[in-house]
Formats: structure tokens, sequence, C-alpha cells
């Protein structure tokens, strides 16, 4: 009884670090259908994260009573526009004035990590506290809530029903992407627009708007994954760089994934057991780097083998780093 | 007259022309070149020192000086000096890659491979005489940062694997390594391997200057790269390859053999500062030791337009920008993240403004004004 305890416990967590890898997975292949290779998603994550952190900040700070229907909106919203505003600095360089993708994108990671650890450092100092983080226990307890009967169904319940409302919006959305992708116009003329941007252009499509609407969204539900990762699995505690390589990790999964969402849940969710496998696994700890360097040769190998098999269909988008002007056709 | 000015405006009502249309500039002036550049970073200045002046309500001229200070003050100008050559040196590895069109963002991981290849080296060569444990240091570290990159270059060459994207892993499976390394050879649980563990094969110190060795180093390193790219003929091939990989295959150039040639240099090179990270300055080894430089590079290398001379310049652009803004957020009691912010918008500036050399920009709706204009003044 006590293995399958563990393993349930395992899978949990793993969904629980998978998460945030789901959503920037989900967020950045969106984006690179459109042929935008966003290296700028881990800075849009944190970006993301503390724009979340600095409205349920001050909505805490604000009122005695929180509500749990504005503690759950507030920070939601100016999460997503955080991340809106910083896919647009992505957009408008790339897009509209044609900068290499590969330099905007890194550009931007500097800039998004330097935001998120600036800001969270200075609410720490506001709050005059000695430790050094921010904790906004009573937003993140909003988040958190589960279902009221999910302690009841053991471990059925455990494993489906014990999450916040953010870990079925991730799934919900990695499928309702894959869908729109796979199976509607609009994703069709995404993928034109990814795939050859001049073809599309002949047949009517207009391509930087696709490109801007794809960067934007894909970069506001990368967004969501700093969110969550701040305000449900680490209990609303923002911690400078506590967030990582997660956003480095959730453009590997992109790759596993072979550029589709609905792939990337169970990618996100291996990954995120990965993560955490050595706590499960009595290994000495020294070989403790040697499995967290797994997901990114998993990757690598997962690159190989889809350039390998020529497949069609699993190729990266074909313009994928490539900035699209008309005139140079 | 007064006839093709009414059937001018008859066309304007069936067919409106785009109010902005674009245009590739087939050569720019060095003026407007430099011009441009000038405007945007005064324009990133003024807009840094603006919210740092929201954010702290200090003065913009002290500023300034705190910044110069910081960079060229009298105890931080071997530093600036040393984050000059660093960040050149790798910023120059990368540049052949470049060339070919082949976006190598794994600089760092090679620089770290190198690093543990020589750190190896360093703990291990006990009985070997220094000079000789010196050039097995060197050799060990250089050998390293090629097999990094050799390894996505053979594949790219072979089955076209995204090169971006490879590197970029590889990155995160060194600095794993290097993780399992520190567990492994420093029981204490420290997370970092330091000089009492580094003794052997450390480079000679040069004219009593810790960094002095560095920067003869990349400077010896800029000068050749700069004649290996304009003249010699493997500089050719690189430059043939990355236009266009069919007109390199017809003109009987072996692709794949230059994409993995250069590569290996690239990666060489990495590795070689990684030498100079661990053998020659600090002789101790951590993940962070190339301190986020290899990404940093490709930003400079890009912005230098791959030319090497121009690199010193970006280089230094960079570097008296960070380690300024670095000052700036230490003495106004900032968090030192203050520096990424600044960096970031800089660059968001200087990658911006390039449209505007490459492009040139026409305003429909003026130069139809006026040529009515001008037709009325006929009649």
């Amino acid at each position: 009884m006590a293995i399958i305890e563990q393993i349930v416990e395992l899978i949990v967590r793993a969904i629980m670090q998978g998460t945030p890898l789901l959503f920037g997975s989900t967020g950045e292949i969106l984006t690179e259908k459109s042929g935008n290779l966003n290296l700028g998603i881990p800075g849009i994550m944190y970006i993301g994260a503390i724009s979340g952190v600095i409205g349920g900040f001050f909505y805490q700070n604000s009122t005695s009573k929180v509500i749990t229907v504005l503690a759950i909106i507030i920070p939601l919203l100016s999460s997503l526009a955080g991340s809106l505003l910083a896919s647009l600095i992505y957009g408008f360089l790339t897009i509209t004035l044609r900068a290499n993708q590969n330099v905007t994108g890194l550009a931007l990671t500097t800039f998004g990590v330097g935001l998120g650890n600036f800001f969270g450092g200075s609410l720490i100092k506001i709050t005059n506290s000695d430790t050094p983080f921010l904790a906004l226990s009573k937003i993140s307890a909003a988040y958190r809530t589960t279902l009221p009967f999910a302690n009841n169904l053991g471990i059925f319940g455990q494993l489906f029903f014990s999450y916040g409302f953010m870990v079925y919006l991730a799934v919900v959305i990695a499928l309702a992407v894959s869908f729109i992708l796979k199976r509607t116009r609009i994703g069709l003329q995404l993928r034109a627009v990814g795939e050859s941007p001049a073809t599309a252009d002949a047949a009517g499509i207009n391509v930087n708007k696709y490109k801007y609407f794809a960067t934007c969204i894909g970069g506001m539900i990368a967004g969501l994954g700093g969110l969550y990762y701040i305000l449900d699995y680490s209990k609303g505690i923002w911690a400078n760089d506590a967030f990582g390589d997660r956003g480095w990790l959730a453009i590997a999964i992109v790759i596993f994934a072979i550029w589709r969402p609905n792939i990337s849940i169970l990618g996100s969710y291996l990954f995120g057991g990965l993560y955490i496998l050595f706590n499960y696994v009595s290994v000495s700890m020294n070989l403790l780097p040697l499995m967290q360097m797994l997901p990114y040769v998993v990757t690598i190998i997962v690159l190989v083998i889809v350039s390998m098999r020529k497949k069609r269909e699993n190729q990266p988008p074909a313009s994928l780093g490539t900035n699209y002007f008309r005139e140079e056709r | 007259m007064n006839k093709t000015a009414v059937s001018t405006k008859d066309y304007t009502h069936v067919k409106k022309a785009p109010f902005i249309t674009i245009t590739k500039r087939d050569a720019t002036s060095l003026k407007r070149n430099i011009l441009v550049r000038v405007i945007a970073i005064i324009a990133a200045l003024v807009v840094s020192s603006v919210i740092t002046l929201l954010i702290t309500g200090e003065n913009p001229i002290r500023l300034f000086s705190t910044v110069i200070d910081g960079a060229f003050g009298q105890f931080r100008i071997w530093g600036t000096a040393q984050s000059v050559a660093m960040l050149l040196g790798i910023a120059l590895a990368l540049t052949p890659a470049f060339k070919m069109k082949f976006w190598n963002t794994g600089g760092e991981g090679q620089v770290l491979i190198g690093a543990l290849a020589s750190a190896l080296v360093m703990m291990t060569a006990s009985s070997l005489p220094h000079w000789l444990a010196c050039i097995l240091v060197v050799l060990a570290g250089i050998c390293a940062g090629a097999i990094w990159g050799i390894i996505p270059a053979v594949f790219k060459a072979y089955w076209k694997t995204n090169e971006t994207l490879f590197t970029l892993m590889m990155n995160y499976v060194a600095i794993q390594l290097i993780k399992f390394f520190l567990k492994v050879a420093d029981k204490s649980g420290s997370s970092t391997v330091g000089p009492s563990l580094l003794q052997y094969g450390r480079l000679p110190v040069i004219f009593e200057q810790q960094y002095m060795l560095n920067i003869i180093v990349v400077a010896v390193l800029t000068a050749m790269m700069y004649i290996y790219l304009r003249t010699s003929k493997h500089g050719y091939e690189i430059a043939v390859v990355g236009e266009s990989e069919n007109t390199a295959k017809y003109i009987g150039i072996n692709v794949k053999k230059v994409i993995i040639r250069t590569m290996a240099l690239s990666g060489a090179l990495c590795g070689l500062i990684g030498v100079l990270l661990v053998g020659a300055t600090s002789y101790s080894i951590d993940p962070n030791l190339a301190a986020g430089n290899g990404f940093t590079a490709i930003m400079v290398s890009w912005l230098a337009k791959f030319n090497p001379i121009i690199m010193i310049f970006t280089t230094l652009l960079i570097v008296v920008l960070s380690r300024g803004a670095e000052n700036v957020s230490m003495t106004l009691g900032l968090n030192k993240s203050f520096s990424d912010i600044l960096t970031g918008i800089i660059l968001f500036f200087i990658i911006g403004c390039e449209f505007f050399i490459n492009y040139k920009i026409h305003f429909n709706i003026a130069k139809k004004e006026s040529k009515e204009v001008e037709f009325n003044g006929n009649n």
C-alpha cells in the first residue's frame, strides 16, 4: 500500500511541477507555429509571474477582507497584461521592425528575469520583512481552492481533483490550442504562415496579423505558467530566481512534443516528474544533477530522431526563426 | 494638366495605396549607420534614466557619473577590462558560426565544458611537470569545447537538425555535468570547486597582472579572427555557405565539411575562454562561471554585424552599461537585477534601430498631396 501511495504522490507532484511547463510550452508552440522562435519565453514567464504577484500584493494589502473571486481575477488580469506587454515588445521588434529573433528573444529574457527579480526584491523591501521572500498567503489560498468532494474520493480524488483550477486551465488551453491548430480555418492559416509566409501572403492571409496574434496570445499563455508557479505551486511565496530554468525546459518540451500541444500535456508531466523523481528514488545525491540532465538529453534525442525520420508532419515550422518581408520574395 | 490631376484623384478612389511602404536600402552610408546607432543609444539612455528617475528620484547627471565610475573607476578598470576580454572572446568564437547562418546559442555550454575539462586536469595532474600540465589544461579545454560544437554541427550537416534548439539544450547538459562534478569532486557539498582543489597546471601570470594573459589572448584572437574571416579561404567558404548553401554546392564547396569545421573552431574558441576563466582567472569552477556571457555574446556579435573590430566597441558598450548599472544599483541600494532591466532596455533600442538602417520608409499621403499641389500650381 505504501508503494501505491508513493506512486500517487509522485504523479500528483509531477502534474503540479509540469503545469508551468505546460503553460509555457503551449504558448511557445502557438508562437512557433507562426514562424516566430520566441526565446524570450523564459523572460515572459517571469514577467507574467511578477505582474500577477504585484496585482495580488496590492489587492491583499488594500483590503482586510479578501474576496475569493477578486483574489483570483486581479492577479490573473495583471499577469495577462504584463505578459501581453512583454510579447508586444518582442512582436514589434521582430514582426514590424524585422529584428533578429534569437537576439530579440534573448534580450527579452534578460529583461524579463531582471524585471521579475527587481520588482520581487522591491516588494520584499516594502513589506519590511526579515525573510528574503514575499508571501501572498490569502491570494494563494484562493488559487489553491480545490473541489469540495476531492478528499472523499480516495486515490481517485487525489489523482484527479486535488489541484487548483489553473492545473485544469492548462490542460483545457492545451487541448483548445491543439484543436484550433488542427481543425479550424484559423489554425490552418496560422500553420500556413509558419510554413511559408510568402505562400500564405499570396493566398490573401494577413501574415503580420497572424504573427502578432500568435506571439501575443502565446506569450500570455506562457505568462500564466509563471503565475501558477508562484500563486499555486509555491503557495504564494515569491523568492528571487526561484522559477529557475523552467522557461528553457518549456522550450525543450515544444521539441519533445513535436509542436503538438496535446502531446505537450504528457511531455510536461513527464518532465515535471523527472524534475522531482530524485525525491522518490533512492540514489545517492551525487547522481542528482545527472537525473536533472535527463529532460535535456531526451529533448536532444527527440530533436535528432525527428530530423532523421524526415516525416513531414513532425518537422519544425519551415520558416521558424526567419522574418517575413514581402518585398524580398 | 487639369485632366491629369483629376485622373490621379480618381485612381486614389479606386485603389488606395498603403499609407506606409517600406523598401530595403541597397547600401547605407557609414555616416547614416553611425548616426542612427548613436541616436538609438541616446534614446535608450534617456528612457533608462527616466525609469531610474521614476523609481529612485535620483538626479540623472549623478546617475551617469555613477555609471562611468562603475566602469572606469580606479579599482574597477581592471575588472572592466577582464569582463570585456571574456565577453569579446566568446563573441569572437561565435562569429564564424553566425556568419555561416548557424545559430550557435550554445556558447555558454561550450565555455563551461571547456572549463570543466581544464578543471579535471588541474585537479589530477599532480605528477606532471608544470609546463606539461599547462599545455594539457589548455588542450583539454579546447578539445572539450570543440566536441561540444561538433556534435550539433554533425547533425545539422547530415540531417538538418535545428541547430538553435540543439545547441541551446547542450548548455543545460553542460551545466548539469558541472553540478555533477562539484558533487563528486568536493565532498563538503559546496557550490563551487575552489582554488584549494585546482592546484596544478595554472597558467602563468604575466606582468604581475592577474587579467593580463586573458586580455592579450583575446586581443590576438580579435586580430586573427578578423584576418581569418576577411582574407582566408575558410573565411570565404563560410561567407558563401552563409549566403546560400546551393551556391556553395555549385561552386564546389563541401558544405558539410565547412559546417563541421566551423563549428569545431567556434566550440574550440569557446572552450579556450573556459580555460582562461578557470586556469588563469579564478582557479575555481561553478555552473555560473560564464555568467550568461554565452548568451550576451550572441547579441554582441550580432550587433557588430559579425565584424571583429566593431565587436570591440559593442562589447565595450554592453560591459560599461552593465557594470555601470550595477554600480548604480549598489550606490542607490537597489537590487542588482536593476542592471539587467537597463541592459534589456538598451538592447531593445539597439536591436530596433537596425530597421532604420536597413529599410527606408515612405509616407505615401504626404507625397500625393505635394504632387497635387504641384499640379494646381501649374494650372
